[in-house]
């Protein structure tokens, strides 16, 4: 199965019915395709609106009502539009129920850096900042390795996005969640070992006696 | 009633201007405010105007530099800004390009902040405290304040010379009411800069926006930029 298939569907059993949540542009925008029937989520997009959802059709489109990345999406009724002072105090004032994020690096401290490579790519940070600081829960959703390095390391190389904890790392390999005591290995994707997932993370990972299959879309 | 007759506070109604002699008021080396979100909500007919007059120079605060073919993204190519505030510059290759040269001075704000620093220069805040930025490479060089425990980062208020904000729909008086995602940073961008240009997509009666949907009211706007047909669309 595709690895963002894989994260996206995992990820989606993380959000509750009822829950506001904020996802990024690219491998998090998918997680909406995955939510288990009957679960009804508010999906904020930062550039101002609570009640994301896909045009519905092709040729609905409205040049006024676009994502993140200025692509076009629809609304559920009930949505709202509000500026951007009011949208980042959603995000930043905690009420927002959780975001989901990609990530480039995350380390046993649980610290992200998903915004820049000096020298390389400095596209800026945009909201990333501001959503893991104040997000209640931070989701990362990325790829377990970036050409075969690990991208779960002892200590971030790149700048930091946020010195927030993140609450819990999904990858096509395995579930981790950051705790005060390390990185806690939670689940280990089907046909995964521990072993494998521990040798593809350069981070030390604490391994309990217990750790669970993650459930993956059918 | 005469309508003509109520006065903005300054004793003028909003004058509608064309987009040339909107454009002409700028000089080289303004700071500008300019509205949108990826060119969404973002005065494409005053920011074509600007590249067609080859201004220079320009500080220009915004969300994003768009791409290279859209919104403020043109002003890039056409190398019309000396320095760009924003939070976000990924989509445009040309910004990071002319930033690596050294050609253009890039400040890159988390979109939160921005909106505050925003909000605060025309709210006549001193700056805002906020979380966002601590511990990374935002904070350096700014104070820091410890309130209740927790520490939070000093941002300073912005303004500008101009704010170039879109609108859905302007009056005759110049309310403003704004369409879904083209709000974002305009409301906030009308209340900070010492001279607002709005351009709006259709001008209604006064009265046809009722008091409850006006978002940016009418006292804060100087010019509203003519339809480029008469009767709109």
């Amino acid at each position: 199965m595709d690895d963002k298939i894989v994260i996206a569907s995992r990820v989606a059993l993380e959000l509750a019915p009822g829950e506001l949540v904020n996802l990024g542009i690219g491998l998090p925008t998918l997680v909406a395709n995955y939510l288990p029937p009957g679960v009804e989520v508010f999906f904020q997009s930062e550039n101002g609106l609570v009640g994301v959802q896909p045009v519905p059709e092709i040729g609905l489109e409205d040049e006024f009502l676009t994502d993140a990345g200025g692509s076009p999406v629809g609304a559920v009724p009930g949505a709202c539009a509000f500026d951007s002072a009011f949208s980042f105090g959603l995000i930043r004032g905690g009420h927002l129920s959780a975001t989901v994020l990609g990530g480039l690096e995350v380390d046993e401290d649980g610290h992200l850096a998903n915004w820049m490579v000096p020298g390389k790519m400095v596209p800026g940070m945009g909201g990333a900042m501001d959503l893991v600081t104040g997000a209640k829960r931070v989701i990362v959703a990325m790829t377990h390795t970036a050409k075969g390095a690990p991208k779960i390391i002892p200590k971030c190389t790149l700048p930091l996005t946020s010195v927030r904890r993140v609450d819990l790392v999904v990858t096509e390999l395995a579930v981790i969640a950051p705790t005060p005591e390390g990185l806690v290995l939670r689940e280990i994707a089907p046909g995964v070992s521990v072993e494998q997932v521990v040798k593809m993370t350069a981070a030390r990972l604490i391994v309990p006696a217990d750790v669970a299959q993650m459930p993956v879309a059918a | 009633m005469n309508t003509s007759a109520v006065r903005k506070a300054d004793g003028r109604l909003p004058k509608a201007v064309g987009v040339e002699r909107a454009a002409e008021m700028i000089p080289d080396g303004a700071v500008l405010m300019i509205g949108g979100f990826m060119g969404v909500g973002s005065p494409h007919r005053l920011i074509a105007e600007l590249v067609r007059q080859g201004r220079k120079d320009l500080t220009v605060i915004c969300n994003d530099t768009s791409r290279p073919d859209n919104g403020i993204g043109l002003l890039v190519v056409a190398r019309a800004l000396r320095k760009v505030v924003a939070s976000h510059i990924g989509t445009n290759p040309e910004t990071q390009k002319q930033m690596i040269a050294g050609d253009i001075e890039v400040e890159l704000v988390p979109q939160g902040t921005l909106a505050e620093q925003v909000r605060a220069g025309g709210y006549g805040l001193g700056g805002v405290l906020t979380p966002t930025g601590i511990g990374t490479p935002v904070e350096d060089g700014k104070q820091t304040i410890v309130v209740d425990g927790k520490t939070f980062l000093v941002e300073k208020p912005l303004r500008a010379d101009f704010a170039l904000v879109a609108a859905k729909r302007a009056d005759y008086r110049g309310n403003l009411e704004y369409e879904m995602t083209a709000r974002n940073f305009n409301p906030l961008m009308a209340m900070a800069a010492e001279t607002v240009i709005a351009e709006p997509v259709e001008i209604v009666p006064t009265g046809v926006i009722a008091p409850d949907h006006v978002v940016t009211p009418h006292v804060l706007v100087d010019y509203i930029i003519q339809r480029s047909r008469p009767n709109g669309r």
